[in-house]
């Protein structure tokens, strides 16, 4: 792939609080490539808003560098700053517009901003409000407007300046699930027909599995895993991603049995593999968790099953599953 | 009591109120809006943190502030003399009204300022909008309801002030008060001038609310 559009560096960031200093990240580095949509999950308070801030240098990073476009954001002059900043457009969980100003000037107002004639931002709005498919609503107030339309808004807003990245913080958290769906296939449609780079953060596994490429996991001031949505989803190599991925997993207990976590990485289909098996060995096998999820038409996910007591079947139950070109690994004290 | 002498009077009184009132309330907020910008903008969680000037500004205003006002009208006598020439009348009054109004109003603006939502803040920010740039075009417009109230609180207070200064001189109704109903024991012509007061308080007040209910579109 070509060179990042945006490259995080040893990037650690402290706050001082009345108790103290809190370090809120700590050693990050990523890097995001042009026209992908870059997932970063996380639970709550992981330092995933404070990573996007970062980003476009909302927050300033205690050490470490952020480039974006190649250039180092901390050489910039405020004013070069504030320039770059309107190629990163950015859209948020409340959705942040200005409720005095109807949803036509909303968009127009980035380009008040960087001092475009009226005229020609009145008409950039105009095609942008039609693009996400709110041509009607131009003279509608905010607070006239539901939270998927607010939204909408925000992203026609935030798209005014044909910016090269939008950073989604939490852009749908504040929606149902179906405006959820929609707002999502609106920016996968942005990402492919505008080809903007887009930074997705969510604490939702959903919003990653829909839109995203590749995704970042962010936990306890880390990253904690990084690459393809399909490869995480398939081998989760972090604990914090298997606690995001798998989190009904926790509540399985386990009595010492062997047990062994099978992998679906998209090469077949879960039930048969299993079904076979049971046939074959005549024995059964307890199923103690089963996620698999359907990505693009393939099959992904894990079942970690119990095996027989008896030794040597379970060791060929392994041997069979290995040669249906499975992933399998035997699982101890399970998540 | 309908004297064409007393009625000329009371209009006249009327007038010199209004004029007060209202040339005050400009000068005041002349100096009173910029000093509210200043004091959210430089605030700790501000878009342009100063402390020291902050703090300075936040100690200035309250030493005003802590001034009763009759006592801030006879200090300010010199001041007023010097600027204005004289210390009766309606226009001598006015220096002290502006002097102790400004800081009031000051954080009238400020407190509305405060109200705008952060996130819009935010969110201009991140479009690369300049401090100036989300003072005049995020955080006025967006508290624009809030500060008409604050503007109708700003110039009752100011008019109620403007009567107190009939004590020395002042011109106006509240004059007409205290030379009539204190000092000559002429009950109906107080009461008039306590009317017309609150007539012109009920207006301003009535007048601003609804402006600021037009203005606001969250609703
Ligand atoms: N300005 C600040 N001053 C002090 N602490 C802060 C500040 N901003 C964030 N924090 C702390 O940093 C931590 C991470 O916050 P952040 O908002 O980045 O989390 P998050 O992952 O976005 O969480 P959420 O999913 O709830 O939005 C929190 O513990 C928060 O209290
Ligand atoms: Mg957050």
């Amino acid at each position: 792939m070509s060179e990042p559009i945006i490259k995080i560096q040893d990037l650690s960031k402290s706050f001082d609080t009345p108790d103290g200093e809190i370090k809120v990240l700590d050693g990050i580095n990523l890097e995001i490539y042009r026209g992908e949509i870059f997932g970063i999950i996380g639970v709550s308070g992981a330092g995933k808003s404070t990573l996007v801030r970062c980003i476009n240098f909302l927050e300033r990073p205690t050490s470490g560098k952020v480039f974006f476009d190649g250039k180092d954001l901390a050489s910039l002059s405020q004013k070069e700053l504030y320039r770059t900043r309107q190629s990163m457009g950015m859209i948020f969980q409340q959705f942040n517009l200005l409720m005095q100003r109807t949803a036509l000037d909303n968009v127009c107002f980035p380009l008040e901003i960087a001092g475009t004639d009226k005229k020609t931002a009145r008409k950039k709005a105009k095609e942008l409000l039609e693009l996400v498919g709110l041509p009607d609503k131009a003279n509608s107030y905010p607070s006239q407007l539901s939270g998927g339309q607010r939204q909408r808004v925000a992203i026609a807003r935030a798209l005014a300046t044909d910016p090269k990245v939008l950073l989604c913080d939490e852009a749908t958290s504040a929606l149902d699930p179906s405006t959820t769906r929609e707002v999502l296939a609106l920016l996968k449609d942005i990402n492919k027909r505008l080809n903007v780079t887009i930074v997705v953060i969510t604490h939702e596994m959903k919003v990653v599995e829909e839109i995203c490429n590749r995704v970042a996991i962010i936990d306890s001031h880390l990253i904690a895993e990084i690459g393809t949505v399909e490869e995480i989803f398939a081998r989760p190599k972090s604990q914090a991603a298997r606690r995001l991925f798998y989190p009904e997993g926790k509540q399985l207990a386990l009595h010492g049995d062997r047990c062994c976590r099978i992998v679906f990485d998209g090469n077949s289909a879960s039930e048969p593999v299993i079904a076979d098996m049971v046939l074959r060995f005549r024995t059964t096998v307890n199923i103690l968790f089963a996620d698999t999820k359907n990505i693009d038409g393939k099959a992904f996910g894990q079942i970690v099953i119990q095996l027989p007591q008896e030794e040597g079947v379970a060791d060929r139950m392994i041997e069979y599953l290995k040669a249906k070109g499975l992933a399998v690994e035997e699982v101890e004290g399970f998540v | 009591m309908f004297d064409p002498v007393i009625v000329k009077m009371l209009a006249e009184g009327f007038l010199e109120t209004l004029y007060m009132t209202f040339v005050s309330s400009a000068v005041a907020y002349l100096l009173g809006l910029p000093l509210g910008i200043v004091l959210v903008v430089t605030d700790k969680g501000g878009i342009r943190p100063i402390p020291w000037l902050n703090w300075f500004l936040g100690v200035v205003i309250n030493l005003l502030r802590s001034v009763p006002f009759l006592i801030l009208l006879i200090t300010v006598i010199p001041i007023t003399r010097f600027i204005t020439g004289t210390t009766l009348g309606s226009t001598a009054t006015i220096v002290p009204l502006v002097i102790a109004a400004a800081p009031f109003i000051a954080r009238l603006v400020e407190s509305s300022l405060k109200e705008v939502d952060k996130g819009v803040i935010e969110a201009a920010q991140s479009m690369g909008a300049s401090p100036l740039q989300i003072v005049f075009k995020v955080m006025l417009p967006e508290a624009r309801p809030s500060l008409i109230v604050g503007s109708a609180i700003a110039v009752t207070t100011i008019l109620s002030y403007s009567a107190m200064t009939g004590f020395v001189g002042g011109g106006g109704l509240g004059d007409i008060a205290i030379r009539y109903g204190y000092y000559r024991y002429q009950t109906g012509i107080m009461l008039i001038t306590v009317v017309l007061l609150v007539i012109i308080v009920q207006v301003l007040q009535e007048l601003g609310m609804k402006l600021a209910k037009i203005s606001d579109k969250r609703n």
